[in-house]
């Protein structure tokens, strides 16, 4: 790997908790993330000539808050402060700066970073443009090809999330225990809602929405090292890596979706298997259950199958059981029905479903699932109708799709003309 | 004598490179390695999860407390170890060296095998 290369990683991975100090200091995400660019630009000087310093982080944080009162000053007309080549061989200065960065007070600053990102009355799409382009730093342009969106459009997208939280105000005083609670469940939320923008992607769109999986899973895995002991968030860690698991054997060269069952499972990347596994292990032990957890319970049953026929579907049914009961949804219940047609048939799934129609009524999953039911109960003309229901509801062509590789399969497997003759 | 190559570098660094980046420094590695084999110098060699993955058991208290994640918060991480056999300190210094320029950045701590014990073969 070359220096550049390096200086790229360590920038990009000390990132979130400069800014997130950054935006302490000056308490303006706009100065913070200037202030960044601006220690960035002499790391890359610096580090290049002098070699990588003890603690990027730190460095970057000094470097960039002296840069941004420097500035500040000059637009003062007031004496500029001493150039940053003899500030960075202080190393005394440096370790001040990283002993003020103790853990418990980095960690409240990037949960805070974290949490201006995702208040409750910003649309969900901005909140995760926001946190891309401010926590991972990914370039407008990226985000923009992530969203699949024009350049211009995501820049103002950010501009307006930005304003937003500066009308709003940073919440900068340490919160407290409940406050501190919060907050994680907040972040949560954001961290998988960019997952799912990156993992419902498909056909030609995959490329360019892969990253952001990366990036969850990477703010995950800095969010559990900030809080270790909380088992929603490794479960959400885990279920983040056990789908992401998959992704390899997902699409089809075309890029069409193929379905669990169909997976080749060989290709699923065991390391992160691995990694999810012992996540949910982990979180298991501390008894205090949770969506995450439960979902990621239930991500794993499948990744342990090295055959669709050795799913534990009863355990799945279970833990669907549970989901329902700490959050309850028509969706989560839609979701249980595929389980309790394995293991307790079709008649029994569809008398699950049936109750929710009125709820899911423009939800194109609902019509997927039962169609799919009523097509195994071989009631094949009220199948048909479900079946195109959901195309009609479809939001993309993926999901079209979708549903027409489920039907196609199901015409294949169970004809309708053999199981249904009195229908014709 | 053997020597353990105790292999420590920044998780985040390592975490954020790309699939093509980690298989490509896998490669370099497993050329090195394959050299060690072939001199029958090459024990076991071990890559470990992320630090967020690992569980900490506190023996100094009674009963012994289980605590989430690894034993040290440190700049670098224990990421993998592996053990070779060296006539001395100045070969295992040479093996690490063939290693680090296959993977460059963090450090590598050589130090001597008191005692080993190869248990089962596992798969």
């Amino acid at each position: 790997m070359t220096d550049l290369a390096w200086i790229d990683s360590a920038l990009s991975s000390a990132r979130p908790q400069a800014v997130a100090a950054l935006v302490r200091y000056f308490r303006d995400l706009d100065i913070a993330e200037e202030a960044f660019q601006e220690a960035c630009l002499k790391a890359l000087r610096h580090w290049q000539k002098n070699g990588p310093p003890r603690d990027p982080a730190a460095w970057l944080i000094f470097v960039g808050r002296n840069s941004a009162i420097d500035a500040v000053r000059r637009r003062g007309k007031e004496r500029a402060l001493p150039d940053e080549a003899t500030i960075s061989d202080l190393d005394d200065a440096e370790t001040a700066v990283a002993e003020q960065i103790d853990n418990a007070d980095y960690r409240d600053d990037i949960l805070r970073l974290l949490f201006v990102c995702c208040p409750p009355d910003l649309p969900a799409t901005q909140q995760i443009a926001l946190a891309l382009r401010v926590v991972s730093g990914l370039s407008v342009k990226q985000i923009a090809r992530a969203f699949l969106v024009g350049e211009s459009a995501m820049e103002q997208r950010i501009t307006r999330a930005k304003s937003r939280i500066a009308a709003a105000g940073v919440p900068f005083e340490a919160p407290g225990a409940v406050e501190r609670a919060e907050r994680l469940a907040a972040v949560a939320a954001m961290i998988y809602l960019i997952f799912n923008e990156g993992y419902s992607a498909s056909g030609n769109e995959i490329d360019a929405r892969a990253p952001l999986c990366n990036e969850a899973i990477r703010l995950a895995r800095l969010l559990l090292r900030l809080f270790p002991a909380e088992p929603e968030i490794m479960g959400l860690l885990a279920l983040m890596l056990l789908q992401r698991a998959r992704a390899p054997a997902r699409f089809d060269a075309d890029g069409g979706i193929i379905l669990l069952e169909d997976q080749d499972r060989r290709l699923w990347s065991r390391p992160m298997i691995a990694e999810g596994l012992a996540l949910v292990d982990k979180a298991m032990r501390h008894q205090r259950p949770g969506p995450y957890q439960v979902q990621a319970a239930i991500a794993a049953l499948h990744d342990r199958a090295e055959q669709p026929a050795d799913t534990d579907w009863v355990e799945i049914d279970l833990l669907y059981a549970v989901l329902e009961r700490l959050q309850p949804s028509p969706v989560v219940t839609l979701n249980r029905s595929v389980a309790v047609a394995k293991t307790k048939g079709p008649a029994a799934a569809l008398a699950l479903i049936e109750p929710l129609e009125q709820r899911l009524s423009g939800y194109f999953h609902f019509f997927g699932v039962k169609g799919a039911l009523l097509m195994k109960l071989g009631r094949a003309a009220e199948a048909r109708i479900a079946f195109d229901q959901a195309i009609a509801l479809a939001s993309t062509a993926a999901e079209a799709t979708h549903i027409r590789v489920h039907l196609d399969r199901l015409m294949k497997d169970d004809p309708p003309d053999r199981k249904a003759p009195a229908s014709r | 004598m053997l020597y353990a190559i105790l292999c420590y570098h920044s998780e985040d660094i390592v975490g954020s490179w790309t699939k093509e980046e980690d298989d490509a420094v896998m490669a370099r590695l497993a050329v090195v390695q394959e050299g060690l084999a072939k001199n029958g110098r090459l024990g076991p060699v071990v890559r470990l999860l992320p630090t967020t993955a690992a569980t900490t058991l506190r023996k100094d208290h009674e009963p012994p407390l289980v605590l989430d994640g690894p034993f040290a918060e440190t700049k670098e991480q224990l990421l993998g170890f592996y053990v070779v056999n060296c006539a001395s300190l100045d070969d295992a210094l040479e093996s690490a060296r063939e290693l680090a320029s296959a993977n460059p950045g963090g450090s590598y701590e050589i130090r001597p095998v008191a005692l080993f014990n190869p248990g089962v073969a596992m798969t």
